[in-house]
């Protein structure tokens, strides 16, 4: 699946797409369908971060149309009001993790990096705290080793990127791999068993019927919400990935700033291993395989801009729970996860192709040298 | 993806060095009318640009468009170019009515265009830029050779043969990307040419050689729209002058030469602007150092610069673009790291970092608005507060109440149009984007000002607002370095002027000491390359 890695405008770097703006502005064009909402001539669905909200009715549409596909299936089972209660909660229950590490995710991507190594970070985390050494000290000890290790390895990637100057993508690669062969060199390869109860029951227990994960989840999302569009720190992460320089100039300090990010985004997989810990009730190096995948196409199908500078938690939050939701559509029709795989790439491309259409008359512009670039 | 520099098939074709630099269509007339607009509409979500414009270009003339920031200018070109489609109303193209359904179709049809923004590939050399999207080709192959010739050509034309053609635009000053944009709209074969704003970057002989070409190709009998705010330039190298207000054509076809100011201004501004600068203190009001700058030096920008801005002070610095100017501002505010030399600030010598120099008090608003300043798809009002939205925040949480307020305070100020500080950057008309920038710095807790072309594209009534600002502030004790290419700028607002000529301070005088001639005589002598990075 490492081949699904999402389209080509996946660019570590951020593409200098808006910089070389043709006279042709193209968001400009955009923005302009986009407020004129009926009368435009460009439709609602170009919209951007800045009006995601328009975008993430799009997103809800989608979540619509798969739940009629659902209904359509199964008619049987959606006809009964209390399987699909708890059916709505399966989904949230699915999407509770990998939704933790996308808000994460979202905050550096929006910051104009991207962080590979979100998975490594969850099972290095969840390993280290399930060691005998660690479980000694309890289910406080636990959590804190999970989140302290979390937060020190998005610390490493952080002062990489921003101090080492490395290129996120070849920065968080190396911890990717890193990360993995730290947690299996420490696990010895073994799944090591939690014995705290309370841990354990993070993933098992319900409070007024709903998983204790889904609150974490809701809790997550909200804080995230409220320091990217509340707080100062979210404001330079929009200032700081839209144009890096104009934030320096203004007095950012943009490499403390990035770093931050990564630690973050390393907060939230820490968050993500105790979770996983929890619904396994163990950990093993390979656990949370592929997670950065899951969570950068979530982001991204959420609305949220590689190049940086634009998205939203809403958006990202939609865009996991679309993805568990096709999960649990193949799951309850019992086809095979190869096709699961199938459909959830078209997505990723799908929902791309709908943020180049912003981008339109830049690509023809590039189409255009390509010829004098070719040579 | 080594190539053979020419073609030898085709290395007959070598008479480029000889070729009048912008060929003229053989059936070109002069006088004809070329181009005529009846009523044309073209609107954008609550703003009506365009609302029915009328113009009329004949050949081989300058036709000057007048107006204020966001009268519809740049929407009206774009037009033109086939960027924007208008809404309604005829465009008639040498006789018969036409649509430009995109650039290209526009360009096929002999309208070239240098926009207002730098609309270049930054990561293309100089001569693929010039020659986008009508590459010399033979065979499939990019004919590099002889489109590097020519592109030499062209930009010695243009008094710039010392940019290298295979040199990257990104590592061009914003000069010489100007510089660039005018070489690409000379490499078409057109009928008309249209400038926005082409002489907003550049310095006073610059705009000279400019104007040598363009006298060349209305020779030819091609026709050229021009775009700019200084009246000076209209009167020298204007026929006629439309004046557009609020999207309407509000006079057609008056001489250039002939009409008074006076009528040009009322006519875009339905009022009338005293353009003068405002009064000097009379006393000596000045107070002590704010700013000391002590032999700072970076190679091959400039060399042991001192200078000193006391509380209350203007101190302007006259130069060529590629003198050094830019580059020292930006090292006093601690965005590049000098070699040698100290700032101090109060009598503290700052770390380095722009971070110090903001907690010192000091604020700059940069030369590049696109690249330096502005998030574009961000509301106005974030981008007023850029700088200062951690002041108006409590525990870490934003106040977008406050922002706005302050933001509309600084919008009203400066004659932003439209006013609605929510609407993000982008949809904002050039000049009215430079107000951005420079309002950013005005909303009050800064003690120093490094202001670098802040008139860039501002209009002739804003121009005024902002000079009358920029006084203000001065009066309550806050100094102003401010960098200009327009030396009746400096002249005019500045108290103490310094002259600039290849990274090095060449005069130092009360401004009340120089005039306009002594001033560009000191500063010429000067070439873009300098100054650039290697
Ligand atoms: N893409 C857009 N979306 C929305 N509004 C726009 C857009 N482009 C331009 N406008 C609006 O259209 C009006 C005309 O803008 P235009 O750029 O033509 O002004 P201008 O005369 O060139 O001004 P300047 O002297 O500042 O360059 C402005 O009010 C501007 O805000
Ligand atoms: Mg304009």
């Amino acid at each position: 699946m490492s081949d699904a890695t999402p389209t080509p405008t996946a660019t570590p770097e951020r593409p200098q797409l808006p910089a070389q703006s043709p006279p042709v502005d193209p968001a400009e064009t955009a923005v302009a369908g986009n407020k004129a909402g009926s009368g435009g001539k460009l439709s609602w669905w170009r919209g951007d971060g800045g009006d995601g909200a328009k975008r993430n009715l799009g997103l809800i549409g989608v979540l619509a149309a798969l739940i009629v596909v659902g209904a359509i299936t199964k008619p049987d089972l959606y006809g009964d009001p209390n399987w699909v209660w708890n059916n709505v909660l399966a989904i949230l229950q699915l999407a509770s993790v990998v939704g933790v590490v996308t808000v994460g995710m979202t905050f550096v991507i929006i910051g104009g990096g991207i962080d590979l190594s979100v998975g490594a970070i969850v099972a290095l985390a969840g390993v280290w705290c399930t060691t005998v050494a660690t479980q000694s000290y309890g289910a406080g000890g636990m959590i804190f080793a999970a989140l302290a290790v979390g937060i020190c390895v998005g610390l490493v990637n952080g002062v990489l990127i921003s101090y080492g100057r490395l290129v996120p993508f070849i920065a968080t690669l190396a911890m990717l791999v890193a990360a993995r062969g730290l947690a299996a060199s420490i696990s010895n390869k073994q799944t090591q068993v939690s014995s705290s109860t309370f841990i354990n029951d993070i993933a098992a227990r319900k409070v007024i019927g709903i998983p204790i994960l889904v609150y974490i989840l809701g809790a997550v999302v909200l804080a995230g919400w409220v320091v990217l569009n509340r707080t100062t720190f979210g404001r330079r992460t929009i200032a700081v990935g839209g144009n890096p320089e104009a934030a320096r100039l203004a007095g950012i300090n943009v490499r403390r700033h990035t770093m931050l990010l990564y630690a973050l985004s390393g907060l939230c997989c820490g968050i993500a291993a105790i979770m996983l810990t929890s619904q396994a009730t163990s950990a093993q190096a390979a656990m949370a395989n592929l997670y950065e995948l899951d969570a950068i196409a979530a982001a991204i199908i959420g609305g949220t801009l590689l190049s940086g500078g634009r998205g939203t938690i809403v958006g990202s939050l939609l865009g996991v729970i679309i993805f568990a939701t096709i999960t649990n559509l193949f799951a309850i029709n019992g086809l095979s996860i190869e096709a699961q795989n199938m459909v959830k790439g078209g997505i990723i491309v799908a929902a791309v192709l709908v943020q180049q259409f912003q981008f339109k008359s830049v690509t023809r512009l590039l189409a255009r040298n390509r010829v004098t670039t070719a040579t | 993806m080594a190539l053979p520099e020419d073609d030898p098939a085709t290395a007959s074709a070598e008479a480029v060095a000889e070729a009048p630099l912008v060929e003229a269509p053989a059936d070109t007339v002069a006088g004809e009318v070329v181009l005529r607009l009846t009523d044309l509409v073209k609107t954008f979500p609550g703003v009506r640009a365009l609302d029915g414009v009328q113009l009329e270009v004949r050949a081989g003339e300058v036709h000057c468009l007048l107006g204020q920031n966001g009268a519809g200018k740049s929407t009206l070109i774009k037009v033109l170019a086939g960027v924007h489609q208008p809404d309604s109303g005829q465009v008639e193209w040498r006789g018969e009515p036409a649509t430009f359904a995109n650039p290209q179709a526009a360009m096929k049809a002999g309208i070239a265009t240098i926009y207002q923004e730098l609309d270049l590939v930054e990561d293309l050399s100089v001569a693929e830029n010039a020659f986008l999207g009508h590459e010399y080709r033979s065979f499939g192959f990019v004919r590099r050779g002889r489109m590097a010739r020519h592109t030499r050509q062209i930009l010695s034309r243009l008094g710039h043969g010392e940019i290298p053609p295979g040199r990257m635009v990104r590592s061009l000053p914003a000069a010489g990307k100007q510089i660039v944009s005018m070489a690409r709209a000379l490499s078409h074969e057109a009928r008309l040419i249209i400038m926005d704003e082409p002489s907003a970057v550049l310095a006073h002989d610059e705009v000279g050689n400019l104007f040598r070409i363009i006298r060349e190709l209305t020779a030819q009998g091609i026709a050229v729209i021009y775009i700019s705010h200084r009246l000076e330039e209209i009167r020298e190298i204007g026929d006629r002058v439309t004046v557009l207000k609020d999207g309407r054509t509000t006079a057609a076809n008056l001489p250039a030469r002939d009409t008074p100011t006076r009528d040009l201004v009322s006519r875009m501004t339905g009022r009338t602007i005293e353009y003068v600068f405002p009064d000097r203190p009379t006393d000596d009001s000045a107070g002590a150092d704010l700013l000391q700058v002590e032999g700072l030096t970076r190679t091959g920008e400039f060399a042991d610069v001192s200078l000193n801005v006391r509380a209350g002070e203007i101190v302007g610095i006259a130069g060529l673009v590629g003198s050094g100017r830019s580059e020292l501002l930006e090292t006093i505010y601690g965005a590049r790291l000098p070699e040698a030399g100290t700032v101090q600030m109060d009598g503290k010598v700052l770390r380095p970092g722009v971070g110090a120099a903001v907690r010192a008090g000091m604020g700059m608003a940069p030369e590049e608005r696109k690249s330096q300043a502005l998030l574009l798809g961000e509301p106005i009002y974030r981008n007023v507060t850029l700088a200062t939205f951690g002041r108006y925040a409590r525990l870490g949480f934003t106040n977008a109440a406050k922002e706005r307020a302050e933001a509309d305070r600084i919008a009203e100020t400066l004659e932003l149009r439209p006013r609605d500080v929510d609407r993000p950057v982008r949809t904002l008309s050039g000049g009215n984007q430079q107000k951005v920038v420079v309002g950013r710095w005005l909303l009050g807790g800064t003690k120093l000002l490094l202001l670098d072309e802040p008139t860039r594209g501002v209009d002739v009534g804003a121009r005024a607002e902002l000079y009358q600002v920029i006084r203000a502030l001065a009066a309550q004790g806050v100094g102003v370095l401010l960098v200009s290419s327009e030396v009746p700028e400096v002249l005019g607002l500045a108290d103490r002027v310094l002259v600039m000529r290849e990274g090095r301070v060449v005069r130092e005088a009360a401004a009340g000491e120089l005039d306009e001639n002594t001033v560009l005589d000191l500063v010429m002598a000067g070439s873009l390359m300098e100054g650039a990075p290697a």
